[in-house]
């Protein structure tokens, strides 16, 4: 070694010009020299300036319903109950009369009570991935702490529902995929006749 | 008349809470002076059962756990437990998928190497200015992963068939310029730390790890490459398409700390070259075949046949093993994870003594570990 303290002259030459890439000054002064910058600053101020998220970001699962909050499409059929690695969520239902036939106000059953709870719940996406229905997808809300750990963790079916409108808005991809899929879905039911005893077909579904 | 100097040893615990202990780890040492005599690492504080979690949930729901074994590489343990799974099913891989795989296990490797490097240089005493610099470039990989699965490290994206779904469009696009310019990050990061007189001082011949010790105690990754064995299991194996690209094997001369931490800078670069020909050359098709998405959709249904299977990859700290045994029911029987971290870490005496204190420290971050793996 020629110099000692060669390298971490060099070293400290790194930290300066990063140091003049953080100003427009200073870049203007790379530039003189004709060297190459990047644009300094990478770092936001959180609660001010907010990180813009890629569109499959994802935090929390929402129940998704079509026009009217009565008509959600949970059927309560428990799959994602069951798949959920951390057993978050607790569903009760489907809804029954009196000789324990299900309720179908809108042409198929819906949950009596729908919890996911915010403290356990690994925002996997594997509710979403189980799903037959489309139901359940995932929000990209991440500002869910709260002074209450007790009671305003469990969030219920009323603080889980979006508007389908909702999800087209925060996921147009996914949204716009989801869409079609349920209308080729909803057509197919439609083109074939019901058999005898058969439920009536499900509602038309969103407009895709 | 002479006076002999009286000395005891003395037992100083470093950790559990302490921040040059990478997560919640105590080190049980005894001093003579300044010099160790005696260390004893002492794990447990973060078991969280994941493997008897795993041999309660099906096999798909075992994956968003292995995201929080080695919370810095998620991709590479998707990527460990869906080989082993193949292999107990006998489920192939779309052609795309297995692209997808390398490029996600690639940049993980990325992710990991720049994040040790600045953190080995924080426990110098080099304050924030290389982590930063790290995790500034981390931090555009992250993007890449937020952008096609939708969490920035918790991913749980690779899947037994290939990916859970297709990156979105432009995704290559994005990749490509992050790889391109990463070597231009790399330069600037060796001018900055390489030929710095004062690292080479804190790092030459300090915890040299021989050879045959480190092959003696199964000691993987980048640590036994360090100590110039040519071992990486991605050219033993071959799994996956790694065939398909010629790169090579960065090896050390010494086995000291300098070593691993060059062995680790060489090894980005020879990522980077996986990436650039990985990304030139990925085919279109689908993200994942049929058998897996079946999988994906219904993970309940999948029985796969009674035997077991040991699926393992070259982890970014080393060789990462999915060992299971199948009963033929939808969950398995046994589930075990051979973590690189743990096995690492038991040579951790071995290379601390003679050693100053402030050496092992040194030694404790090149031995890259992540609590969350050593305790599982």
């Amino acid at each position: 070694m020629a110099l000692v303290g060669r390298g971490v002259l060099a070293g400290l030459g790194v930290t300066l010009t990063t140091f003049f890439e953080t100003y427009p000054w200073g870049r203007a002064v790379l530039r003189l020299m004709g060297r190459q910058h990047t644009n300094g600053v990478v770092t936001i101020e959180y609660p001010d300036v907010k990180q813009q998220h890629a569109e499959r970001f994802r935090y929390f699962p929402f129940l998704v319903y079509d026009k009217e909050p009565d008509n959600l499409r949970c059927v309560a059929c428990k799959i994602c109950e069951v798949e959920c690695p951390p057993q978050c969520i607790h569903i009760v239902g489907p809804a029954k009369d009196e000789q324990g036939r299900p309720l179908k106000p809108k042409g198929r059953p819906y949950p009596v009570e729908f919890d996911i709870d915010v403290s356990i719940c690994m925002s996997c996406r594997i509710c979403v991935d189980v799903c037959p229905f489309d139901a359940i997808e995932m929000d990209n809300n991440y500002e869910l702490s709260d002074t209450d750990r007790f009671g305003h963790l469990v969030y219920n079916k009323e603080q889980l529902l979006r508007p389908n409108e909702y999800f087209q808005q925060i996921k147009p991809t996914e949204a716009s995929v989801v869409d079609q899929r349920l209308a080729a879905k909803h057509a197919k039911a439609a083109a074939v006749p019901p058999a005898a005893g058969a439920p009536p077909p499900a509602p038309p579904g969103p407009a895709a | 008349m002479t006076t002999a100097a009286v000395s005891e040893l003395l037992e100083v615990n470093l950790g559990p809470q302490h921040p040059s202990t990478h997560g919640v780890f105590r080190m049980q040492a005894t001093l003579d002076g300044e010099t160790i005599v005696a260390l004893k690492p002492v794990v447990g504080y973060l078991h969280r059962n994941h493997e008897q979690i795993g041999e309660h949930a099906t096999y798909i729901a075992s994956f968003p756990f292995t995201d929080r074994l080695d919370y810095f590489c998620a991709m590479s343990n998707n990527l460990g437990l869906a080989i082993a799974i193949e292999k107990l099913a006998g489920i192939p891989v779309s052609e795309r998928g297995d692209y997808l795989r390398v490029i996600m296990a690639e940049l993980t490797r990325l992710v990991n190497h720049v994040a040790v490097t600045g953190f080995v240089l924080n426990d110098m005493g080099a304050f924030g200015t290389p982590l930063l610099y790290a995790f500034r470039e981390r931090e555009r990989i992250l993007d890449l992963f937020e952008a096609c699965s939708g969490s920035r490290m918790m991913c749980n994206y690779i899947r037994p068939g290939g990916v859970r779904e297709d990156v979105p469009e432009g995704w290559l696009n994005r990749a490509r310029g992050v790889v391109t310019n990463f070597p231009r990050f790399l330069d600037e990061f060796e001018l900055l730390l390489t030929d710095n007189e004062i690292i080479q001082q804190r790092t030459r011949h300090v915890g040299v790890l021989p050879k045959e010790l480190a092959v003696s105690a199964s000691v993987t990754g980048p640590l036994l490459r360090a100590s110039g064995v040519n071992y990486d299991i991605r050219k033993v194996d071959g799994y996956s398409i790694y065939p398909k690209f010629p790169f090579k094997v960065p090896l050390g001369a010494v086995g000291d700390v300098y070593d691993r931490y060059y062995v680790r800078i060489l090894e980005m670069r020879q990522s980077v070259k996986i990436l650039e020909q990985a990304l030139k050359e990925i085919p279109g098709g689908p993200a994942i075949s049929p058998k897996g998405l079946a999988l994906v959709k219904a993970p309940r249904t999948f029985r796969p046949p009674k035997g077991d299977a040991y699926g393992r990859v070259e982890a970014p700290k080393g060789e990462l093993g999915f060992y299971l045994v199948s009963d033929g029911s939808p969950i398995p029987y046994r589930y075990h994870v051979r973590a690189p971290s743990f096995i690492n870490l038991t040579v951790l005496e071995d290379m601390c003594r003679g050693q100053k204190v402030a050496d092992a420290i040194i030694i404790l971050g090149s031995i890259d570990i992540v609590m969350g793996e050593v305790d599982r």
